[in-house]
């Protein structure tokens, strides 16, 4: 795991940073982005949206500070999402057919930090319905972010996800991240 | 329906149930009565209340129950429930009380133990028939509580065998969560996942001991954890070794499980011998395997780790996977609703490695994102609404059936098969609690 757990755990998640208009802006697309390839299952695009040691995080309790060594609801490197992928969109993936439909609001966008090399420290709040096997569930909660700057753009570095009914129970389980 | 005995004996033949009992309302209250508020049911393990004051919520069949721990140490299992108009006492699944339970209604206090200990304004009762130390003015408690090795059970039912008569042989799963910890100890890490699950209880029990499911439902699961392997390895990295327990289900296909035998025992429980409790030979187990060597001595140590067990199932509510530390116990809500408690321990001076193995395989089997049980789930689901239909009452259990191996009052599978032995076995001790309801004795 990279530093970028220590990071957002030595941030201070109320306070918000002064930067441009563009900085805002470019931030708030690449949310936006990340959302509308999960909503439409881009995988490609969704993984190259994160750096080679990044990781996908969903605590399991509120106030976990560690992802390695603990229970999560996701910890997941690049190699388990490719995991997941392969197997959620295996034609023997029959709990899995037909396929989730997920849509996504990021909204409350608020650049917590950039460094002196531009990485950031971004969180939000999101909403998303999930359209699974006829029904319609509803998930809410908070992200936040450490973005790297690359030459080519951000890479999540880390993204956690804390759900509002991390503790369940609940009534089959989450295939997506969210 | 009137479920008389014979009613209730006609839905259980010896490879077959009837499709009612997994379905029907008035049996599932039944089962409540005489299966799970008359058994020995697990509460919960003593680490999960570990300072005085603290409180867990439990259920017991239809009963919500409270464990505390009091302020002189001693463990308590309570209905949640106030003496006065009935509210219930705690309402968050955990936390500590402090000195003393206090009802949120009209501020009654209770011990830990349920004693009550003070009412606001109580002259107001001079003179009436409540009386401090009156029985029916306590929080009631569990008629019995015991506990084997830190793990606590309550049974509602004043006589019966005791937990040890109940536990017979399974208490091995409950010794080898213990005994495999070189500090001799174990404790539960964290909160438990709860998932619910939208189908019978029954249904769950037979699944965790059917051995030639794996290959068939998780067939997608294990593919994909293959070829990521598969493409660690071409870029020279050794995949963790927790993706063995998802590539495992495409590793050994689905006719490959016949050679892990299942052994049944009279109180309904049954095991499955070990695949993943198998020893490997890696610097993590082997260091160890020295650590046990240093705390037991070489031949108990060996004694440990030779127990070739990978799934107890404690009937009627509880599954144990000792070699991985967990644990799962099942509170039946309703005939098609069945929430689980995902439980997993932390073995004393382990090496990490060994704990993050565990915990490797309770993400990837059992936490609220696994590729695993979610296919578990959808056949079970599916299973209970075929049962709710008709086309067919009979569930069918004929594999290998009358070939079981009988020594004494145990029956083993038949030698390489995937029989169905356990589900057999566990829909006749059914039919035997659910008519033995003549006295509770």
């Amino acid at each position: 795991m990279n530093n970028a757990i220590e990071i957002l755990a030595n941030s201070d998640p109320l306070k918000f940073a002064e930067v441009t208009t563009k900085t805002q802006l470019s931030v708030e697309r690449f949310l936006h982005q990340q959302a509308e390839f999960l909503d439409e299952k881009r995988w490609d695009q969704w993984l190259s949206l994160f750096s080679t040691d990044g990781y996908y995080w969903m605590p399991a309790e509120e106030n976990q500070t560690e992802g390695e060594g603990v229970p999560n609801i996701f910890w997941e490197n690049l190699d388990m999402m490719k995991m997941r992928i392969r197997r959620n969109e295996h034609p023997q993936a029959h709990s899995q057919a037909p396929n989730n439909r997920l849509c996504h609001v990021v909204s409350n966008i608020i650049i917590e930090n950039q460094d002196a090399k531009g990485n950031i420290i971004v969180r939000s709040r999101f909403h998303c319905a999930e359209y699974f096997r006829y029904e319609v569930r509803n998930f809410t909660g908070k992200y936040r972010h450490y973005l790297e700057r690359t030459s080519s753009g951000y890479r999540i570095k880390l993204q956690r996800t804390d759900l509002v009914n991390r503790e369940g129970p609940f009534d089959y389980v989450l295939q997506w991240w969210l | 329906m009137n479920w008389t005995n014979d009613k209730i004996a006609a839905l259980v033949e010896p490879d077959r149930a009837h499709r009612k009992a997994y379905v029907d309302e008035d049996l599932f209250d039944l089962e409540m009565e005489r299966i799970f508020e008359r058994l020995w049911v697990y509460i919960g393990h003593e680490s999960q209340v570990k300072n005085p004051g603290d409180y867990y919520l439990a259920r017991v069949g239809r009963q919500p129950m409270i464990m505390t721990r009091d302020h002189n140490g001693e463990i308590h299992v309570l209905y949640n429930k106030c003496p006065h108009r009935g509210a219930q006492l705690c309402t968050a699944r955990k936390g500590n009380a402090g000195r003393r339970i206090r009802c949120s209604y009209h501020a009654w206090f209770f011990n830990l133990d349920g004693r009550l200990d003070k009412i606001p304004a109580s002259e107001g009762y001079d003179g009436t028939e409540l009386k401090m130390n009156g029985p029916e003015f306590q929080v009631q408690k569990a008629p019995r509580v015991d506990s084997y090795r830190g793990f606590w059970f309550a049974s509602l039912a004043e006589n019966g065998p005791s937990l040890l008569g109940h536990l017979g042989n399974s208490t091995v799963a409950f010794d080898q969560l213990i005994d495999r910890a070189p500090g001799k100890e174990t404790e539960v890490v964290g909160d438990c996942f709860r998932m619910v699950q939208q189908s019978n209880w029954k249904i769950f029990l037979e699944n965790q001991l059917d051995a030639s499911h794996p290959g068939a439902t998780h067939e997608s699961t294990g593919i994909a954890a293959m070829s990521v392997e598969k493409d660690m390895r071409n870029v020279g990295e050794e995949p963790p070794m927790a993706y063995g327990f998802l590539s495992d289900f495409a590793r050994i296909g689905i006719d490959g499980w016949g050679k892990f035998g299942t052994v049944a025992h009279p109180q309904g429980h049954c095991s499955l011998e070990g695949y993943m409790g198998i020893r490997p030979d890696d610097p993590d187990t082997n260091e160890y395997v020295k650590l046990m060597y240093d705390a037991y001595g070489e031949k108990k140590a060996e004694e440990i780790l030779g127990v070739n067990l990978h799934h107890v199932l404690v009937y009627p509510c509880l599954s144990v996977q000792p070699p991985l530390q967990q644990l799962r116990a099942i509170r039946p809500l309703s005939p098609n609703r069945t929430l689980t408690e995902i439980w997993h321990f932390r073995l004393k001076d382990a090496p990490e490695a060994i704990y993050q193995r565990a915990l490797g395989y309770y993400y990837l089997v059992n936490s609220p994102s696994t590729m695993v049980n979610a296919d578990d789930l959808f056949n079970w689901w599916k299973v209970q609404h075929g049962l709710e239909s008709q086309g067919g009452d009979w569930v069918s259990f004929h594999r290998n059936a009358g070939f079981d191996v009988i020594e004494g009052d145990i029956r083993k599978s038949t030698p390489g098969s995937m029989s169905e032995l356990p589900l057999r076995h566990m829909m006749q001790v059914w039919k035997n609690y659910m008519t033995s309801n003549s006295e509770r004795t």
